[in-house]
């Protein structure tokens, strides 16, 4: 994170407490997830506490305070997506991962999670990795879509 | 299964809509083939016209006059009239103002905001402008749910390119009206939604919802005048700059006027989002546009407005989708996201994941809330498991009741009002999982 995109961030508001989310989504994007150090800095330079910090982070889903995978997998599991399969498809990942949902793969490729509705439910059930929504998933697609996913870690 | 990317999402395959004759407004360049939503597609197709049109015809007065007169209500749930929410903006020009775009969409079933920011962004950003046009704010945000991943992409470069055509930034368009729009990524957290909880998120804190009043109108932002606008009514705005509030009140009835983006999804042949005149009938909706009932079985309810309104059944088919018929017929309109199911379906089990996720999302402030989702959560996941007890029907009412009408913001009221309302249909199915001891579906295996 480069001095010159932290202030085009500050720039954006009156306030400089509203670059907190911004600068934590950099943060994590950086590292891979928000370090207690990460967390300090960012509480010095917004004028918070590292609580201050640490209590908006853990307010909200996507951050993360601990390591994970290198990628994350999201599957929906919210009624639209339920309703088609989706509980099969959450089994068949943690079978062939061979973690549960919210843990991260032996060799840190991925971590896997149950997610609420990711709003793209015409698609159902559907997982999301990064930009990418994969739909509907089919609990014998499972196999070709790691496979892919695998491919493109590399 | 197919690999969409968020990028270019589904530019050439939108939803097969042959049934319908209506015309489509929103949604009308996703037909054309191939586009992807740049500047120059939309300067091509008419776009940025109503930018010029209102600042040289319309004074902020009246461009809110004409909003008001459109009949235009919010598409984001709670469907307040557009014009009279911005007509509580305080006029002192010394006082600085705020528009923030409602792009949190997180209501289950919903996802028609993701394709209107994806595959048409300049209609969104000339909607935005129009908007701070009109309560004089030279500062907009736009709040976007933070796992819209390519959305956050696609949005930051249409900013770019409009601004490098001169339409935001400072005198646009030799107007003497100045402009900035910031895109602000939310990081996943539904209560967010809410428009006090998205400012304190703005803000850089958690989400928890204010204390109404004062509103957003007069203290929002900052603690300054903020209109807070979901993205389909915004969108709506360049159509009723250039074709008059009179052409888009024809559409509907009288309170419910233009047409209304509709997210079908469930056990239909054909979900997608469907934009159709807001006073559509049911029937109508999942039976010609949908495709209807998949493997044609029957259908056994119907979810409205989103996870957080009352579920109405085959006998509401022929309720019309405008706002004050689905709260006649004891719904509500909500963010139009239209949830169907087949008689395959057990209703604990859904009454189950419904009340799972406002116990995740409950922000924790109010105990109404923070107990009675959790209550709620454990109670029917009991029952669905085959462990209910006949008490649990009465205390599962009794929770409900506690829980409305007694916190902050509407999410408790959200997750008392369907379990309410599967309780009040479905009576006997959840009666059937205490006697039998097992979910008659077998579906109570979920997690």
């Amino acid at each position: 994170m480069t001095e010159e995109t932290v202030q085009q961030i500050l720039s954006r508001y009156s306030h400089r407490r509203s670059a907190l989310l911004p600068l934590l989504h950099l943060c994590q994007e950086e590292a891979g997830y928000l370090t207690p150090e990460a967390i300090g800095q960012l509480g010095e330079r917004l004028g918070l506490s590292p609580t201050q910090v640490a209590e908006v982070a853990t307010f909200y889903d996507m951050f993360r305070l601990k390591p994970g995978g290198r990628r994350e997998i999201w599957v929906c599991h919210n009624l639209s997506c339920s309703l088609l399969g989706a509980e099969e498809v959450v089994r068949r990942l943690e079978e062939e991962l061979g973690v549960k949902a919210g843990e991260t793969t032996a060799d840190g490729s991925f971590t896997l999670r149950r997610f609420e509705c990711l709003a793209a439910c015409e698609i159902a059930p559907v997982i999301q990795v990064g930009p990418d929504y994969y739909g509907p998933v089919r609990p014998e697609d499972i196999d070709a879509l790691l496979e892919r996913l695998q491919g493109e870690g590399r | 299964m197919r690999c969409w990317s968020g990028y270019k999402e589904r530019g050439d395959s939108g939803s097969p809509n042959r049934a319908d004759m209506s015309e489509k407004v929103l949604t009308k360049r996703f037909e054309i083939s191939g586009y992807l939503g740049t500047i120059e597609e939309y300067l091509a197709t008419g776009g940025y016209q109503a930018i010029h049109r209102a600042l040289k015809e319309h004074s902020p007065e009246s461009l809110i006059d004409l909003v008001r007169r459109s009949g235009l209500r919010g598409r984001g749930g709670a469907g307040f009239p557009t014009g009279v929410k911005w007509g509580f903006v305080p006029k002192d020009p010394t006082l600085t103002k705020y528009l923030v775009c409602n792009a949190d969409e997180s209501e289950p079933g919903t996802f028609k905001d993701r394709d209107l920011i994806t595959r048409d962004p300049h209609q969104l950003l000339e909607g935005i402008i129009l908007a701070s046009y009109a309560i004089g704010c030279r500062t907009a945000y736009i709040y976007l749910r933070g796992e819209f991943v390519a959305g956050a992409v696609i949005m930051e470069q249409a900013i770019q390119d409009a601004a490098a055509h001169g339409f935001l930034g400072n005198n646009i368009l030799g107007s003497g009206f100045n402009l900035e729009i910031h895109l602000h990524r939310g990081a996943g957290a539904y209560i967010c939604g809410e428009e006090t909880a998205l400012l304190e998120s703005l803000e850089g804190k958690r989400g928890l919802p204010r204390l109404k009043p004062p509103f957003p109108a007069s203290a929002g932002l900052y603690r300054l005048p903020t209109v807070v606008n979901n993205v389909e009514t915004l969108s709506n705005l360049p159509h009723i700059v250039l074709r008059g509030a009179e052409w888009f009140s024809s559409i509907g009835t009288p309170k419910s006027t233009g047409n209304r983006i509709f997210s079908v999804s469930g056990h239909v042949r054909r979900p997608g989002n469907y934009e159709l005149p807001i006073d559509v009938p049911m029937r109508e909706l999942i039976f010609q546009h949908a495709g209807g009932m998949r493997r044609d079985r029957r259908l056994k309810a119907v979810i409205p407005g989103g996870s957080s309104v009352p579920v109405l059944t085959e006998q509401h088919l022929d309720t019309r989708m405008d706002f004050e018929s689905l709260a006649k017929a004891g719904s509500m309109a909500g963010s139009g996201g239209v949830i169907v199911m087949d008689d395959s379906t057990c209703m604990v089990r859904a009454g189950e994941i419904v009340a799972r996720f406002y116990h995740h999302e409950s922000c924790g402030q109010c105990t109404q809330c923070r107990e009675g989702t959790a209550w709620l959560h454990k109670t029917l996941r009991r029952i669905e498991a085959g462990r209910g007890r006949k008490v649990d029907l009465d205390l599962l009412m009794d929770i409900c009741d506690n829980m409305k009408g007694k916190t902050i913001c509407p999410l408790s009221d959200a997750a008392a009002m369907p379990i309410e309302s599967y309780l009040k249909y479905f009576g006997d199915e959840f009666e059937q999982h205490i006697v039998e001891r097992a979910c008659p579906f077998g579906s109570g295996d979920g997690s």
